[in-house]
């Protein structure tokens, strides 16, 4: 069980919230850090229907099956990983979210093929907004983000400015991603970000 | 830059890949007998084909799965991409396109 008092986002030593302003009209990019997030690693067989079926049920979705896509509902968020592999966010902030889920999937695989792991802790998410999110992420990404191949619900493991992150589009309004990215390697990236962001003018804004 | 399509992600950018070598290299059954002859070639020997070449490759910043490639080595052309297990395709390996 996490003390709260003891709990700290990756980027809490950067003092983000004593810098968060409100977005101006000439501020091409806003950045924010979303901490405490729960993160549940997830592995199943997509052809075990006994088991998706019960997931289903328990999430109150069904389990993205197509490659790079999300699914949702107000209380959980799942990406698609890989053909075996999920995550389920939880929005946090409490210690609690995390863990809690990964109790509700493992009660709902009960004996069956799969394992449900709790990371919640090992990555923070940076949510990265304006209209010039886009040609930021462009500077350092292979990924190809043009809304015809990249549209919003999508998600993506790839790398930025070499760091491995998933990028999750949540809406082609702003347009607002979320990248999700090792703790250890957040601070570098946050900085990274903030200085390929100057050219457009950047907002740092509370999470 | 190659653009690989992982069978599983799709086409994705070669840096997200990492590189496994010639597929299709069978371990010994038995290691303890095996010749040291043998063994040296199962570990070293590998056909350098100008041609078609069969080849392992993982995603590893994407879906962290193994898979195999047939590529061309001339032209770098990706000719056929197939999962870890499934036989290589029929190709004339001689071929310069």
């Amino acid at each position: 069980m996490v003390e709260r008092y003891l709990r700290q986002s990756p980027l809490a030593h950067l003092g983000l919230d004593g810098r968060a302003q409100a977005v101006r009209g000439e501020s091409g990019v806003a950045m924010s850090e979303q901490p405490f997030r729960g993160i549940v690693n997830l592995r199943v067989q997509p052809d075990d229907s006994e088991a998706m079926a019960a997931l289903e049920s328990a999430l109150g979705f069904a389990l993205p099956v197509e490659p790079n896509t999300t699914a949702a509902s107000a209380t959980a968020l799942a990406f698609w990983l890989g053909p075996d592999e999920w995550w389920i966010v939880t929005p946090g902030p409490e210690p609690e979210s995390g863990p809690n889920m990964a109790v509700t999937l493992r009660t709902a695989l009960t004996d069956r093929r799969g394992a449900v792991t709790d990371v919640s802790d090992s990555r923070t998410c940076i949510r990265i907004s304006g209209p010039r999110a886009r040609d930021l992420l462009c500077k350092g990404m292979p990924l190809d983000l043009h809304p015809r191949v990249f549209p919003s619900g999508c998600c993506a493991q790839s790398h930025l400015a070499k760091t491995g992150v998933v990028l999750h589009l949540i809406a082609e309004d702003g347009p607002t991603f979320e990248l999700y990215v090792l703790r250890s390697f957040a601070e570098y990236l946050w900085l990274w970000l903030e200085d390929a962001a100057r050219e457009y003018g950047l907002t740092i804004t509370s999470s | 830059m190659l653009l690989i399509p992982c069978p599983y992600c799709g086409e994705r950018a070669e840096s997200e890949f990492s590189y496994g070598g010639e597929a299709h290299i069978a371990r010994p059954a038995d290691p303890e007998k095996t010749s040291d002859a043998d063994w040296a070639d199962y570990l070293y020997t590998r056909t350098n084909t100008k041609g078609v070449y069969f080849e392992r490759w993982m995603h590893a910043h994407g879906c962290r799965r193994w898979f195999n490639i047939a590529r061309h080595t001339v032209s770098y052309d990706i000719l056929a991409v197939y999962e870890t297990g499934a036989p290589p395709p029929k190709f004339d390996t001689k071929s310069e396109v």
